[in-house]
């Protein structure tokens, strides 16, 4: 098992022979991954020096490993780099090599040499407490508790994807596993989330790099998800965004303002509510994103973006109300009006019947 | 409120008919930071990086701002950590910096504004190694035994 | 958990059900009772045919009359501004065609957004302008009760939420566009029991009373 070094970062890079301007490009590149202005390179310098890589266990729960293989297509760092330079991966039950026994071991191991140092990176899901633990287990232990205790004496538990960070599409309706995230289950660590389906590969990374230059955790907005990344909306970075401005909308996937590149409110585009990085990182090495491939954006990293109406019906239309529902309501309307109106005129002519005339003289009599 | 796109008047001139009806925008203001740290440069020789990644960029955007920016007369390669392209722009003292990975894929694309490019520079704990390095290599080359007056190494 | 998102959802799903409900019974409920009440049967013999008398003067009282202009201009001007600008609004701007075509089926064509902002930004001068006005004329003031601030304070929130939400003035914006249909849900809600309702039955009453006094031979 690969211990945990007592080098610093830094007194490691040089022992593999990394030159001083080679550590330059990786502090100019390591700003740019965690989403900081080039200007804090020098700084990232000076923490990177002494950092110490952090011992990393990885779970994965109810997931598709859609998230694992966007993390394999990152490419700065590679993932090589992260596991052997920036963190000691110690447990990743996809990615390592050994597997049953030895696999639970090395975990545990990691635990007991790192207590209260180590980070833990969720992906996926997992079945709540009252849930039936058959739903998901890992060498036959329910997720929930290998969670439980994994996360005991962890510095802080990292939620990859939008299933650990939300629940995602395990806790789609009606939610057959009873599929909670991360931040619904532990309550006494820090969580952060790093939501998408899957997360850019750079955000991930970037985050756990983030942990590590800084040796603390990212600014985090309400839903746990670290700022650098999830501080502005798609729609806000979106280059579409001054066709929005102007009014200038693609209504058909093959019209004419879909071939000029128009905004894609109208299609079903999330952007205006959704949060994360994609308009200034984009996908695959930066060469695109979902919207300048011409597709509404999904809302992927956003809480039930699973149960969140139509991906082709925009941010404005209601979830479930439609002309049936309306006609229906109408027309319980309509009766119920007849129904008023007709008692009121049961009372006009029953108060008709039963009418005492009464004289002005009788009126003054009263007074 | 919506304003009138003023790159759109103003196309930029390495662009091409086709491609200039596909305007976002997104070029200018960041010419017009550029412009900003020229001046900076210039007044107080205070150097500025932009991250071109972090950018909003849509399809065109990159290619536009790089035309206009044009090319000068130097072009370095580092190898360190996989290679860096510097290029100067037509502008002297902006300078296109392409940090790339082992496997040659960008990690990040920079301007520098700047009389010469960070990383060009020798880092100063290496300048302050470097006359040992020069008398270990010349020690090394056997040279200076014919020199008596070789200077010492200072330390 | 719940935070800005799941708010947001909460007024577009549940919440905009309910409302729309209520909306829909109550306004059908006001309505078909007041056509079934109907009136006395009237055995005079009409002078004249109701209908045109009737369209006449739907259209007559919605244009105010030299004197009334004279009188008041301030509320001819700024009710006018402010109506047509909420209608401007409410009926063009791209979410809510979305939104209407959603709900109906149907919809028609939108107005460019710029056009919408600007008859939004008008429509919120001009609704203060007219709690302004309500407050310092003493008649205005006289004669208003708890509904008619109520009902101001909610066809305002409608508009400034719509207006902060559009500029993403508030963040997060799933809140803001939470707020939003909150408040446009509320105005549903309230709409068929307070004189919103006018909404609906102004044309209505501006044809009855038309066609009653066509029948009878008058101007009206
Ligand atoms: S395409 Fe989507 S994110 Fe981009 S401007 Fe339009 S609505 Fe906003
Ligand atoms: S564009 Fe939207 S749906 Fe697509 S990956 Fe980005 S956040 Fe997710």
């Amino acid at each position: 098992m690969r211990k945990r070094p007592d080098k610093t970062l830094g007194e490691s890079l040089r022992d593999h022979g990394l030159s001083r301007r080679g550590f330059l490009k990786l502090c100019a590149t390591t700003a740019s991954l965690m989403a900081l202005p080039p200007s804090l390179a020098p700084a990232i310098a000076a923490a990177l020096e002494q950092a110490r890589r952090p011992s990393v266990i990885w779970l994965s729960f109810q997931e598709c490993t859609g998230c694992t293989e966007s993390l394999t297509r990152s490419h700065a760092p590679t993932l090589e780099d992260l596991i052997f330079d920036f963190i000691s991966l110690d447990y990743h039950h996809t990615l390592q090599a050994a597997s049953g026994e030895a696999a639970e071991a090395a975990r545990f191991q990691a635990m007991e040499e790192n207590k209260g140092q180590y980070l833990v990176i969720v992906d996926g899901s997992i079945p709540g407490p009252d849930a039936n633990p058959g739903f998901s287990t890992v060498a036959g232990h329910s997720n929930y508790d290998i969670l439980m205790e994994t996360v005991e004496h962890a510095a802080a538990v990292i939620a990859v994807g939008t299933c650990a960070a939300f629940g995602g599409l395990p806790q789609a309706r009606p939610n057959p596993t009873g599929a909670m995230s991360v931040m619904d289950l532990v309550r006494d660590k820090p969580v952060i989330n790093v939501p998408g389906c899957p997360p850019i590969p750079m955000v991930i990374t970037g985050v756990v790099a983030h942990y590590l230059v800084f040796g603390r955790l990212p600014e985090l907005d309400a839903y746990h998800r670290p700022l650098a990344f999830y501080g502005q909306s798609i729609h806000d970075r979106c280059y579409r965004r001054p066709f929005y401005d102007k009014g200038l909308f693609a209504e058909r996937f093959d019209d004419e303002g879909a071939r000029q590149g128009w905004c894609l409110y109208r299609l079903g585009c999330k952007g205006p509510t959704t949060y994360n990085a994609c308009a200034t990182m984009k996908w695959n090495d930066g060469t695109s994103w979902p919207i300048e491939a011409g597709h509404p954006c999904l809302g992927c990293s956003e809480p039930k973006f699973w149960d969140a109406g139509g991906f082709y019906e925009p941010v404005s239309v209601p979830l479930t109300l439609g002309p049936t529902t309306l006609l229906g309501a109408g027309a319980a309307g309509g009766v119920i009006g007849g129904g008023l109106a007709a008692m009121a005129r049961k009372q006009v002519k029953q108060d008709a019947a039963t009418r005492q005339p009464v004289t002005v003289d009788e009126l003054e009599q009263k007074l | 409120m919506s304003v009138f796109d003023p790159a759109r008047a103003h196309p930029a001139p390495g662009a091409t008919c086709a491609r200039s009806a596909r305007e976002h925008g997104h070029a200018l203001p960041i010419l017009h930071e550029i412009r900003h740290a020229l001046e900076r440069l210039l007044a107080s020789g205070e150097e500025t990086r932009i991250d071109l990644q972090s950018m909003p960029f849509g399809p065109g955007d990159l290619e536009r701002l790089t035309a206009v920016l044009g090319q000068g007369e130097v072009q370095a390669r580092v190898e360190a950590l996989g290679p860096t392209l510097i290029q100067e722009t037509a502008i002297p003292g902006v300078w296109l910096v392409d940090y790339r990975s082992l496997e040659d894929q960008r990690l990040s694309y920079q301007i520098e504004i700047a009389t010469l490019p960070e990383i060009l520079r020798p880092r100063p704990e290496d300048l302050a190694e470097s006359l040992a390095a020069l008398d270990a290599r010349l020690s090394e080359s056997g040279l200076d035994a014919a020199a008596p007056n070789a200077s010492p190494s200072s330390s | 958990m719940s935070g800005s998102m799941e708010f947001l959802l909460w007024t577009k799903g549940p919440l905009f059900n309910i409302a729309l409900a209520i909306f829909a019974i109550g306004l059908m409920a006001r309505l078909v009772e007041i056509f079934m009440l109907g009136r006395a049967p009237n055995y005079a013999e009409p002078r004249a045919h109701e209908w045109p008398a009737g369209l006449r003067t739907m259209l007559t009282r919605t244009v105010a009359d030299p004197g009334t202009f004279q009188r008041a201009p301030f509320n001819v001007v700024v009710g006018w501004v402010w109506h047509l600008g909420f209608l401007t609004a409410l009926l063009f701007f791209v979410p809510h065609v979305e939104l209407i075509q959603g709900v109906l089926g149907f919809a028609w064509p939108a107005l460019p957004n710029p056009v919408v902002d600007f008859a939004t930004a008008i429509t919120l001068l001009a609704l203060i302008a007219t709690l302004v006005h309500r407050l310092t004329h003493p008649v205005k003031r006289h004669i208003s009760t708890i509904e008619d601030y109520l009902v101001w304070a909610v066809v305002f929130m409608v508009v400034l939420t719509g207006y902060l939400a559009y500029h993403r003035l508030v963040e997060p914006y799933p809140l803001a566009l939470g707020m939003h249909i909150l408040c446009a849900e509320i105005l549903l809600i309230i709409l068929p029991f307070t004189k919103l309702t006018h909404i609906f039955t102004t044309f209505i009453a501006r044809w009855y009373n038309g066609a009653a006094f066509g029948r009878k031979g008058v101007q009206s």
